[in-house]
């Protein structure tokens, strides 16, 4: 009995990696060995030369040097000052929706129109949707065009030309096509919350502010540091806005230039050298935050209930 | 089972082999000597060159349905493929089609490529030898006698050997609103007006006439920078290494910014954009343009076809003499058409016929000087656009001048990232010095060779 | 008290959800305007009014022989619904080989995917790039399909819902039987998993659609090349700016696909959101 038991575990096993072998494969095919040639990369000098190309010459650090010298933290910089202007009304107006929409005492009509229209841009291919505002915010566009003849500016506004209106648009569109998302998620994140918490909270009298910031803000915590990091690694990712939108360009006065913006010139120049330690540099964040999303979904307590529980065992028992 | 999971092992192997042959066939063995190959590939930007060939080549059969193959009478197949060029695209997409040159099948060659003044010099460069020599191709001195002398230097490498023939001369001209010129000079007559614009003083006394009446003298800065660049004493990158700043460029961001302050231009920032477009139709206030010969048709025509403004124009000599380009037909090396490339090229830019009916109908300056000195002089030549002004009067001093020596390889690189840069410095945004680092950052990000190599600032 | 501070608050949420509803729609209501009219009528403004070129902007689009987009639209289907196809099935495939069986790795691959989860594909960018070139399979869709293989997130999704709705009791039975493990898992477990697969096709379809950085850097030929390639090319061709209204409407057939599958499937695809378990 205990025989043929043993038998058939060891068997199935084999199946298991059967099963994993494909993903595992590609895996190791299509991302490990471009990651350790990217890395190898980062340390030759190697680029095209008009029809020529120069290198692979073996110069250790100095693509690093030379990246660091370059205006690589001001790029960074960009992505991150566009990723906040987008993330910051992101989640704040999240909040308030998803908190509006399971409000069972609020009635709002029209909530499954509201939540098909709030969702509907992060479907829309982000290329597209820059060149379409491209073409709506130029300086002869509609949106001027409307402006002017409501009477509201004096003269066309010169949105791409600033550097606070060419940031606004991208963080604009960056918005749009995510706080519905973000909504939806949180919709649910706060439905799972216990009712019995509101209940009691009500009996006691609490306002709906003060229910929002003592109850449904810690509760749903886990969720939302979740949303935090994996909107800050897109974020990281930011290209298909910025890129469309000036066209490359990162104008004005490079203020829109992203990371990966500054890697897709370097690709597309064939600057092998400069485009892996730029490479190198985005991965090693990613990895960190990699880690802290790691982290997180292999928390075993994630909303502090354990270790709540386990610090008034021992203030019992001391 | 066992079977089974070899047996969809095999089934994917064979797909993915099958799909994989959707990707480019192995060739390069395939080009037989003397028979000419039945697809020609041409390589440009726009359709501007396609147009002009499907207008007036003698051994047209017919046009595919979206127009992007050319059907030849003994059936051989010219391939149009469009890449813009703007941000150096187009270099770079041809530059990949040139590097797999002999490892693409032959039907999937460059054959034939357009290059513009700005980036000549990298494809005519013999050491790179991606352009067949003319003389390869079996042209003779005899063929190409009336071109403009200046088309042919430009071409002419080290070894002696020209690389690429035009079919038009490009010396600049200002083009300038009949109406406009009426409300405010009181005339439209091209004499008056030239005597009002001979020189940059009195091209900017003109200006403040044009802006006490409501109206901009030009568009924007990128209008005047060819009139700068042109006149430049030395190129933009010497020893491939070090980028220089001529002295007359900075007098460019100077006037620029002077102009965009005072409300002389209309500060549009750009040229081929949304903007430019609206300020040549019929509802705009700008009063003239700096363009060649081509800039009528190709600039000019497509936002006033149909308008009140349609034959509102007239052209005068610019204050100071200019050349916009140009455009040169380059045999690709490697081709397997040599044959049919060398009628086309020879057609398109020695053909007697041909560049008189480019003239007569596009308003083009063709490249046979004799040719344009003829019908500058003759009365019956003139076009709707100028309201049937002769234009080639204008031109043909202008062109005898033009002078190519100062191009280098770099000059759409340099040119594009100055005007961007500089761009934010007009606008108030920025310092001069910052204008002048940006600069020098994304010009080494242009051509990364040029790190180290410093800027030299006037 | 209770009930005037309800109806001011309905009153507020009522009218933030109009504006945020405007603003999701105007955009796209002014670019299907726009697309209606000519590149004239289009420089004499804005109207509020479609105008009646749409056919002949269409027309027009379509024999544009730089842009040949009817090609990206058939280059955009394909990829995407291979991409679809593939990510849903060996993600379920991998899933379950987490979830149904023991094996000594099975901790250590599970963590390693945990680990990846959220790895942007861009870092390797150039390592794949030069791995594809010098397999051959450079210039072809392949290289924008096979990978998505191993795809972490969704295999998260999978496994999780594995966990709620696909008992272990199930797939012993089908052992009983005498079903083999491979064929358990084509028809057994899969028709279970059928929600979640739909889900997952849909995302990875509308991913896979809109992907621009690096199908931009593998694909070279102009007939290969999918649809957000060709916008940035939209973007960068100035002489397409003589014609506004062809422009508008080649944004609109890269957008509207997605827009109408979207409306048929919108309740569907918004609760499909939150389907792979938020965690509580």
């Amino acid at each position: 009995m205990q025989n043929q038991k043993k038998l058939k575990t060891v068997s199935y096993a084999k199946w298991g990696y059967l099963f994993i072998l494909p993903f595992f494969l590609s895996y190791a095919i299509f991302s490990l060995i471009p990651l350790a040639d990217t890395i190898r990369n980062s340390f030759y000098e190697y680029y095209a030369f008009g029809l020529k190309t120069v290198g692979p010459n073996w110069t250790g650090l100095s693509n690093y040097i030379s990246l660091l010298s370059s205006d690589l933290p001001k790029y960074a910089w960009n992505t991150f000052v566009m990723w906040i202007l987008g993330f910051v009304p992101q989640i704040v107006v999240a909040l308030v929706l998803a908190s509006w929409f399971t409000d069972a005492r609020l009635k709002i009509r029209g909530k499954q129109f509201f939540k098909v229209v709030i969702y509907l841009p992060n479907l829309i291919m982000a290329s597209a949707f820059a060149m379409l505002f491209f073409a709506l915010f130029s300086n002869a566009g509609p949106i001027n065009n409307i402006l002017l003849n409501m009477g509201v500016i004096g003269e066309a506004i010169r949105f791409m030309e600033s550097t606070l209106g060419a940031r606004t648009l991208v963080g604009l569109m960056n918005f749009l096509m995510w706080f519905g998302n973000t909504t939806i998620m949180l919709m649910a994140a706060i439905m799972g919350i216990n009712p019995s918490i509101f209940e009691a909270a009500e009996l006691d009298g609490c306002t709906h502010l003060q229910k929002f910031f003592k109850i449904t803000l810690p509760q749903i915590k886990p969720l939302l540091t979740y949303t935090l990091i994996t909107s800050l690694i897109g974020g990281l990712q930011m290209f298909d806005v910025p890129q469309i939108l000036t066209g490359g360009k990162g104008a004005p006065d490079r203020t829109t230039m992203t990371l990966i913006m500054y890697l897709n010139k370097h690709l597309q120049a064939k600057n092998y050298g400069i485009a892996g330690a730029l490479s190198v540099f985005l991965f090693i964040i990613s990895a960190i935050l990699c880690w802290f999303v790691f982290k997180m979904n292999t928390d075993p307590d994630p909303d502090g209930s354990k270790s709540a529980a386990k610090r008034a065992k021992k203030g019992g028992n001391a | 089972m066992k079977r089974r999971i070899w047996y969809a092992a095999l089934m994917a192997a064979m797909i993915l082999g099958l799909l994989s042959g959707c990707g480019s066939s192995p060739g390069g063995s395939d080009v037989v000597p003397g028979v000419e190959g039945k697809i020609l590939n041409i390589y440009v930007w726009n359709d501007e060159f396609q147009g002009k060939f499907n207008a007036n080549y003698p051994e047209i059969d017919h046009l595919s349905n979206d127009k992007s193959v050319t059907f030849l009478k003994d059936g051989t197949e010219i391939h149009w493929v469009i890449n813009p060029t703007q941000d150096g695209v187009y270099q770079q997409k041809l530059d990949e089609a040139l590097l797999k040159q002999d490892r693409v099948s032959a039907d999937e060659r460059v054959d034939m490529y357009l290059v513009e003044a700005d980036y000549a010099l990298k494809y005519i460069d013999p050491e790179a030898n991606v352009a067949m020599p003319i003389s390869q191709l079996g042209i003779t001195d005899a063929d190409i006698a009336n071109q403009y002398r200046y088309t042919l230097d430009a071409m002419r490498t080290a070894d002696g050997e020209i690389r690429g023939l035009s079919y038009q001369a490009t010396p600049g001209m200002l083009v300038y609103r009949r109406s406009i010129a009426k409300a405010v000079l009181g005339t439209d007559d091209p004499e008056t007006v030239a005597a009002a614009v001979s020189d940059w003083d009195k091209f900017y006394e003109t200006a403040e006439r044009m802006k006490d009446a409501g109206y901009y003298m030009y568009s924007g800065r990128a209008d005047t920078y060819r009139v700068y660049s042109n006149n430049v004493s030395s190129p933009w990158v010497k020893n491939d290494k070090t980028v220089v700043v001529d002295p007359n460029m900075m007098r460019w961001v100077e006037r620029s910014l002077e102009d965009t302050r005072s409300g002389i231009n209309h500060n549009v920032p750009g040229q081929w954009i949304d903007e430019w477009n609206k300020d040549m139709g019929p509802d705009s206030k700008v009063f003239c343009f700096f363009l060649p010969a081509w800039g009528l048709d190709v600039c000019i025509k497509p936002n006033v076809t149909d308008t009140a403004a349609a034959q509102d124009w007239a052209s005068c000599p610019s204050p100071q003499s200019f050349f916009w380009g140009g455009t040169w037909l380059v045999a690709a090396q490697g081709s397997d058409n040599p044959e049919h490339v060398k009628d086309i090229m020879l057609k398109m830019t020695a053909d007697r016929d041909i560049l008189r009916s480019l003239a007569v109908n596009n308003g083009e300056m063709s490249n046979d000087q004799p040719l344009m000195e003829e019908l500058a002089q003759s009365p019956d030549f003139g076009i709707e656009l100028l309201g049937g002004q002769n234009y080639l009067g204008v031109l043909s001093e202008v062109a005898a001048n033009i002078d190519l020596s100062n191009i280098s390889s770099y000059d759409q690189g340099c040119v594009e990232e100055f005007q961007n840069t500089f761009g934010d410095y007009f606008n108030g945004k920025i310092s001069l010095e910052k204008a002048k680092a940006n600069f020098e950052m994304s010009i080494t990000e242009r051509y990364p060779w040029l790190v180290g190599g410093g800027v030299e600032w006037p | 008290m209770q009930e005037k501070r309800s109806h001011g608050r309905e009153i507020l949420a009522h009218v933030v959800l109009i504006i945020l509803a405007f603003l999701c729609l105007f955009f796209f209501y002014i670019l299907i305007i726009n697309a209606t009219r000519s590149h004239a009528q289009l420089q004499l403004g804005f109207s509020a009014l479609p105008g009646s070129s749409l056919v002949t902007n269409f027309k027009n689009v379509i024999n544009d022989p730089a842009i040949p987009i009817l090609r990206g639209v058939l280059n955009s289907l394909i990829v995407s619904g291979c991409c679809a196809a593939i990510v849903t099935y060996f993600s379920a495939l991998t899933a379950y080989g987490i979830y149904a069986y023991d094996f000594r790795l099975k901790k250590a691959a599970f963590t390693f995917i945990m680990a990846i989860l959220v790895m942007p594909t861009q870092v390797t960018a150039l390592g794949f790039l030069r791995l594809i070139t010098n397999m051959g399979m450079d210039d072809s869709l392949l290289p924008l399909i096979i990978p998505s293989i191993a795809s972490p997130a969704v295999f998260y999704f999978m496994h999780s819902y594995m966990q709620s709705s696909l008992p272990k009791d199930l797939i012993e039975a089908a052992r009983i039987d005498g079903s083999m493990e491979f064929s358990t898992f084509n028809r057994i477990v899969l028709p279970i998993m059928k929600p979640a697969i739909a889900v997952q096709a849909i995302f990875t379809f509308v991913g896979s659609w809109n992907n621009y950085f690096i199908p931009a850097l593998v694909i070279t030929s102009k007939n290969k090349q999918t649809l957000p390639i060709m916008i940035a090319t939209l973007r960068g061709a100035d002489y397409m700016n003589f014609d506004m209204g062809k422009i508008y409407m080649m944004i609109t057939i890269a957008i509207v696909p997605i827009i109408i599958i979207y409306l048929l499937l919108s309740k569907f695809i918004v609760e499909g959101v939150t389907l792979g378990g938020v965690k509580e």
